[in-house]
């Protein structure tokens, strides 16, 4: 069967799967709406989690990140994971026991303040919203690779399918259909890198197969990429650079990546969906065992698509001669067509002299072949993944696998998201502060004109997006990073935090850390307008926009402590609360607010 | 808030210590494996050899992360017994 329509065939059916489920788990109560009716079982929720928060970014770019950068890239892979530690011991089963729909509804009840709960509605919004832009233009670049139709009506179409099972399923249509697409996205994911980890090393299992021996040389992956990447004049794969700088940006970019996991509230509210306290913590390990099959396959990935490009490149290694163009497989014209991939062949040869063109000398090879520029002029980062199957020369229905899973991955991470920010525009905007009067089918009827207003702003984003998508993932978990988690945090393990105090630390850690970012990246984005190069020299502390979160964190920390003991104490009934909260018993099933 | 906010058991203290206690003693493991072992600690590690590279490359792509789901599935279980040794699980 033609590419084309076997990849319509696998993302028109997943894309109908979806939308069966959804009209199969039609949200009835606000109850089912915000939290499923709290009856999902932990593996199932784990499962929904793992599809919840792996983004475009994780399904897309992330091998891209590890295949370039190497070992200073594992700072994701930890972030990313380590985050779940801190949600299972610290966070879930606490606010699972308070039994609230949202994340700014905790943060208000705690500190007895509706300032506390505006601003933590803002900060969900603002983390939420610059998160989702990411995953709508991720839905219209898979759709014009894929099925050749312009970006805007991919965009439209995936805009649609969302619209269509969140609207009408809320939390509970959301938690079957992400089961769904995790199932999509894991089976997209880890068939082709089994099927490269074979051809590589002969390893069924990618993750062992990245420290196996490469079949062709004998030797081990990671020292045959090592050596290749020497011989091109490339950095090392694996190693460290140990001067100061580079290691605390590395510890503090890590710790801002697994703070803020624990903090972005579309990944906590999935905890409020099990019955019980205990299914919280369990649920946790569940989700972070779904996600480490995708997160261990990752590093495989992307060490063995680096190395399968170099020798496409160079067949016969650094001795031999670059690949001739005309002879270059057919995936280089297909991605040439996208613009992700641009070569040149500056000294007129008809061969692809692929090098650093930045390294100290000249690498031998290049000159050898009487090359003085690097040729392959453009490689964007994405398509690594994408066109893994095409590289490694896998059936074409693996093929269309990976273009469904893209899909999934977007489209699940979207849905989670415009969930958290319509709840929180219904619950905590209108039912707790605006309209209090509101009746449970007024509330579920503003959920969902929420809901259609989000992703209605989610798709102008898309369509429109503010040219910074990348970036604006640095500001999703510097906030989430530096003003929900801290707050969460103080909330549940200390009695001492006042309204004021929370207040006065969420707005110091916002602020900081929001100006920090702008300071490096421009004022909103906009490119120019940055007082500071966006390097580790050219900052402030020496430290990376990009790792300021946990800074921020602890400035949150700090100035809530010092205010607090400086303010009236906590209410009696406060400080009833959270001894109660910290117990299991008598969680019970939906609770009333 | 549901009910049981009456039903404070008498030895809710002691069972909020021994939480805490869990929590320390997961979170030192959480940073050694990787802050420690992926980051800081690495070039300690760099004698030891695994497939190409050495253990704290293994530990930062690989180590931790299987760390890190022990450690969630050991709380889980280890809070079950702390919640019926203090009479405080769910119904």
């Amino acid at each position: 069967m033609d590419q084309y329509y076997l990849n319509l065939l696998f993302i028109g059916g997943s894309f109908l799967l979806y939308i069966g489920i959804a009209v199969w788990a039609r949200a009835g109560s606000t109850d089912e709406f915000y939290a499923a009716g709290r009856g999902i079982h932990p593996v199932t929720n784990g499962m929904a989690t793992a599809a919840d928060w792996m983004s475009a970014a994780s399904f897309i770019s992330m091998a891209g990140l590890l295949a370039f950068n190497g070992y200073s890239a594992s700072s994701y892979l930890m972030g990313w994971t380590g985050g779940y530690v801190l949600l299972a011991l610290c966070l879930a089963p606490y606010l699972r026991k308070f039994g609230s729909f949202t994340v700014p509804e905790f943060i208000g009840d705690r500190y007895y303040s509706s300032t506390a709960r505006l601003v933590a509605v803002l900060c969900l919004i603002v983390a939420s919203l610059t998160y989702v832009i990411g995953q709508m233009t991720g839905v219209g670049v898979a759709f014009s690779r894929f099925l050749q139709v312009e970006n805007s009506t991919g965009l439209f179409i995936g805009a649609a399918v969302v619209f269509f099972y969140a609207v009408l399923g809320g939390m509970k249509g959301v938690t079957y259909t992400q089961v769904a697409q995790y199932v999509v996205l894991v089976f997209a994911y880890t068939v082709p890198a089994i099927f490269i980890s074979l051809q590589l090393t002969g390893n069924p299992v990618p993750g062992l197969g990245l420290f196996s021996n490469f079949e062709a040389t004998g030797e081990p992956i990671l020292t045959t990429l090592n050596a290749t990447l020497a011989d091109l004049g490339f950095a090392s794969y694996t190693e460290q650079d140990t001067s100061f700088l580079p290691i605390l940006n590395m510890t503090l970019f890590t710790l801002t990546l697994m703070i803020g996991t624990a903090g972005l509230p579309h990944v906590i509210i999935r905890f409020f969906t099990v019955p019980k306290v205990s299914d919280a913590r369990l649920s946790a390990g569940w989700a972070l065992l779904f996600i480490a099959i995708v997160y261990l396959t990752a590093p495989a990935v992307g060490a063995m698509a680096r190395l399968n490009i170099m020798d496409t490149i160079w067949p016969g290694g650094a001795e031999g001669e670059a690949m001739l163009i005309e002879e270059a497989p057919p995936w280089f014209e297909n991605w040439q067509t996208t613009g992700l991939l641009g070569l040149e062949d500056a000294n007129g040869d008809g061969r692809l002299q692929y090098f650093n063109e930045d390294a100290e000398t000249l690498p031998p090879v290049a000159e050898a072949s009487g090359a003085e520029t690097n040729e392959l002029v453009e490689f964007n980062r994405d398509i690594l993944v994408l066109a893994n199957p095409e590289i490694a020369q896998l059936p074409s229905w693996v093929i269309a696998l990976v273009a469904a899973g893209g899909m999934a991955a977007a489209l699940s991470t979207a849905a989670g998201l415009l969930l958290a920010i319509s709840s929180a525009v219904s619950h905590d905007l209108l039912k707790r502060t605006l309209t209090p009067g509101i009746s449970e089918k007024g509330e579920l009827l503003a959920a969902r004109i929420s809901m259609a207003a989000a992703v209605a702003v989610a798709t102008w984003l898309g369509l429109n997006p503010p040219g910074f998508a990348a970036q604006t993932v640095a500001l999703a978990f510097g906030i989430a990073a530096a003003t929900i988690f801290p707050a969460l945090l103080m909330g549940i393990f200390s009695k001492r935090i006042s309204n004021v105090g929370a207040v006065a630390g969420m707005v110091t850690g916002l602020v900081f850390t929001v100006v920090y970012i702008f300071l490096h990246k421009g004022w909103f984005f906009v490119p120019g307008t940055n007082s500071f190069p966006d390097t580790i020299e050219g900052s402030l502390f020496g430290i990376e926009s990009t790792a300021i979160g946990c800074v921020g964190a602890a400035l949150n920390f700090i100035v809530a402590f010092v205010v607090s003991g400086r303010t009236a104490d906590t209410p009696d009934d406060v400080k009833a609360m959270i001894e109660n909260v910290r117990i299991p018993r008598g969680a019970g099933g939906a609770s009333s607010h | 808030m549901t009910s049981g906010t009456q039903r404070r058991p008498s030895n809710a203290t002691g069972y909020w210590k021994a939480n805490l206690r869990t929590i320390y003693g997961c979170l030192i493991v959480w940073a050694l494996v990787s802050f420690g072992f992926g980051i800081l600690l690495r070039p300690l590690l760099a004698g030891i050899e695994v497939g190409g590279t050495d253990l704290g490359f293994w530990f930062a792509q690989q180590g931790s992360i299987l760390t890190f789901l022990v450690l969630i599935f050991f709380y889980a279980w280890r809070m079950n017994k702390l919640d019926r040794d203090y009479g405080v699980e769910e119904d």
